[in-house]
């Protein structure tokens, strides 16, 4: 049992000190060259990716990115990405694929964005697309949710071979406003949300949506990035070493395999046999 | 249950029969859209169209495989399956029980197999009185599996979507079923399987950003609401009123995202006109 209720790690997810992907990809990878632009129609800093060493392998890396300070968060749309962002991360995805490349993917966002341009170029075919390429690349994928995982934003770069949650990160299938405001008509009943949503990363890691928690220092990743990159780094050194003994084709049907069983036994077949 | 497919019988054999002349109605009801009024016979004659403004009303999964699919080739896949509760969400089950009572679907989505102008197809049709259309894991699994019987048949597969989205009340786990009908397609479609797409009023959220987007054709319903987000949640957030025919399939046409509109009178001919183009229906 944690000592933090659901609702306290939702801040927790959310404090604006805690690293943020540029911060994982300084303090856990060497040589990081950016990849900018979706190659059709723009550029979006939501997401933040390229190439970069991790122990000395090249590795695709991306993720959400929220800025720090408020001219930042305006560039970066406070992490939630534009169509444009998800046809960047699929380009470098399956660039990473040709070259290959393991990709790791930093998850944070409130959620896609749910503007008028966005719309018109397409947010659901991009992230469809996103969900679709992702669980079939044949290189290893893993995916840290590292703050807030919210809604299909989030799905959109989390399909992994493994998916590992930062002991405070929160992954829900929307925000617990958004939660609250569509089955209750009230946004501010967002607590109450958070109690029965089950979405912080024990609650998920006992449901199978993720397959590790990874320890924050006291308090929180805020208090000690350090400490956290060496979690962090231990755990991408185990897990792709494991991945690593999988082949192109294997790692395709073990991410397959593994989102193919997710509710399956949920949804009883019914009571008599067809 | 019995009497729900009983019911349900019923209301078709009626159908066909005012359709056929052999029964008249005189009540008449009003368009949601225009507000001029039909009769129920006229109604029925239009599938549920406007007579007078051309606004296409949404229907139920059967009563839409009904007139879609050749007569007597209708055959039911994984009927029995039933939604399950995950979250222990509070009131859910009671929720599911009236809405099974009432509707006399299991959950929001139909699969079943069937022929169009000869043409055997694999087809999930999803029903919007359900809880939005709303998909949580039976849904997805539903969806998942009739992808699968496609696939293992080397059949072309058709989806008629209308959601709301991903199911709150099933929370992750419902989310969990976009990545998972997601690769399902993925998996098809490589395998080279056809797959059309056909999106009806609304169509939003987790089911756009999942396998309703990703036919290799893409068809929608005149007038249909198709988005990522809910306008009602754009209007909040960028603080403008959205203008008229925003999100609609018009709209979506005209932005590259659609093949075709085809009115619902139409279905038959395109589809029927797709699957022979295809025949054989693709690889998989």
């Amino acid at each position: 049992m944690s000592i933090y209720s659901p609702e306290q790690k939702v801040k927790i997810a959310r404090d604006p000190g805690r690293p943020g992907t540029a911060d994982f990809i300084e303090g856990l990878f060497t040589d990081f060259f950016e990849q900018r632009g979706d190659r059709l129609c723009a550029e979006d800093g939501s997401i933040l990716g390229g190439i970069a060493r991790f122990h000395g392998r090249p590795v695709t890396v991306l993720g959400h990115r929220k800025g720090k300070n408020l001219e930042e968060n305006l560039h970066c749309n406070f992490g939630m990405p534009s169509p444009e962002g998800y046809r960047k991360a699929q380009r470098l995805m399956k660039q990473a694929e040709k070259f290959g490349r393991p990709i790791i993917t930093f998850v944070d966002t409130p959620g896609a964005y749910p503007g008028k341009e966005a719309e018109a170029r397409g947010q659901g075919e991009a992230i469809a697309q996103c969900l679709a390429l992702m669980s079939a690349l044949t290189v290893p994928v893993i995916s840290i949710i590292t703050g807030e995982g919210g809604s299909g934003g989030a799905l959109a770069l989390a399909v992994g071979n493994r998916v590992l949650m930062l002991e405070h990160a929160v992954y829900s299938v929307l925000s617990p406003e958004g939660f609250a405001s569509i089955l209750w008509k009230d946004a501010s009943r967002s607590g109450e949300a958070c109690a029965v949503m089950k979405l912080t990363a024990q609650d998920l890691r006992r449901g199978g949506i993720v397959q590790g928690v990874l320890r924050e220092p006291e308090g929180g990743a805020q208090n000690d990035w350090q400490a956290t990159f060496r979690t962090m780094d231990a755990a991408l050194q185990k897990e792709l070493a494991a991945l690593d003994k999988l082949s192109g084709p294997a790692l395709a049907k073990q991410r397959y395999q593994m989102f193919r069983a997710m509710g399956q036994d949920l949804a009883p077949a019914g009571k008599e046999d067809l | 249950m019995n009497r729900f497919f009983a019911q349900r019988r019923d209301r078709l054999l009626m159908y066909q029969a005012m359709r056929e002349g052999r029964i008249t109605s005189a009540r008449r009801s009003a368009c949601p859209r225009c507000g001029e009024e039909s009769t129920a016979l006229e109604w029925v004659q239009h599938k549920q169209v406007c007579p007078k403004c051309g606004h296409h009303c949404p229907v139920g999964a059967y009563y839409r495989l009904s007139m879609i699919l050749d007569p007597g080739s209708f055959q039911e896949l994984e009927e029995k399956r039933e939604p399950a509760d995950p979250l222990d969400f509070p009131g859910y089950p009671a929720k599911l029980e009236q809405l099974q009572a009432d509707t006399g679907l299991k959950d929001a989505v139909v699969t079943a197999l069937g022929r169009v102008q000869e043409k055997k197809a694999v087809f999930a049709v999803m029903d919007s009185r359900f809880l939005m259309g709303s998909m949580g894991t039976a849904v997805g699994e539903k969806v998942t599996l009739a992808v699968e019987y496609a696939m293992r048949h080397k059949l072309p597969l058709v989806i008629f979507a209308a959601s709301g989205g991903a199911r709150m009340q099933e929370g992750i786990f419902s989310l969990m079923q976009m990545a998972k009908t997601a690769a399902a397609i993925q998996r098809f479609q490589d395998r080279g399987g056809l797959y059309i797409s056909c999106l009806t009023h609304p169509t939003t959220g987790g089911v756009t950003a999942s396998f309703a987007s990703l036919g290799d054709i893409m068809l929608a319903e005149p007038g249909a609401l198709i988005g990522f987000a809910g306008p009602r949640v754009i209007e909040q957030t960028i603080g403008e009123k959205l203008p008229d025919g925003f999100q609609r399939a018009e709209y979506l046409l005209d932005h590259g995202f659609l093949d075709q509109i085809v009115p619902r009178d139409q279905w038959r001919r395109v589809l029927g006109q797709l699957l022979a183009l295809h025949d054989k229906g693709g690889r998989a």
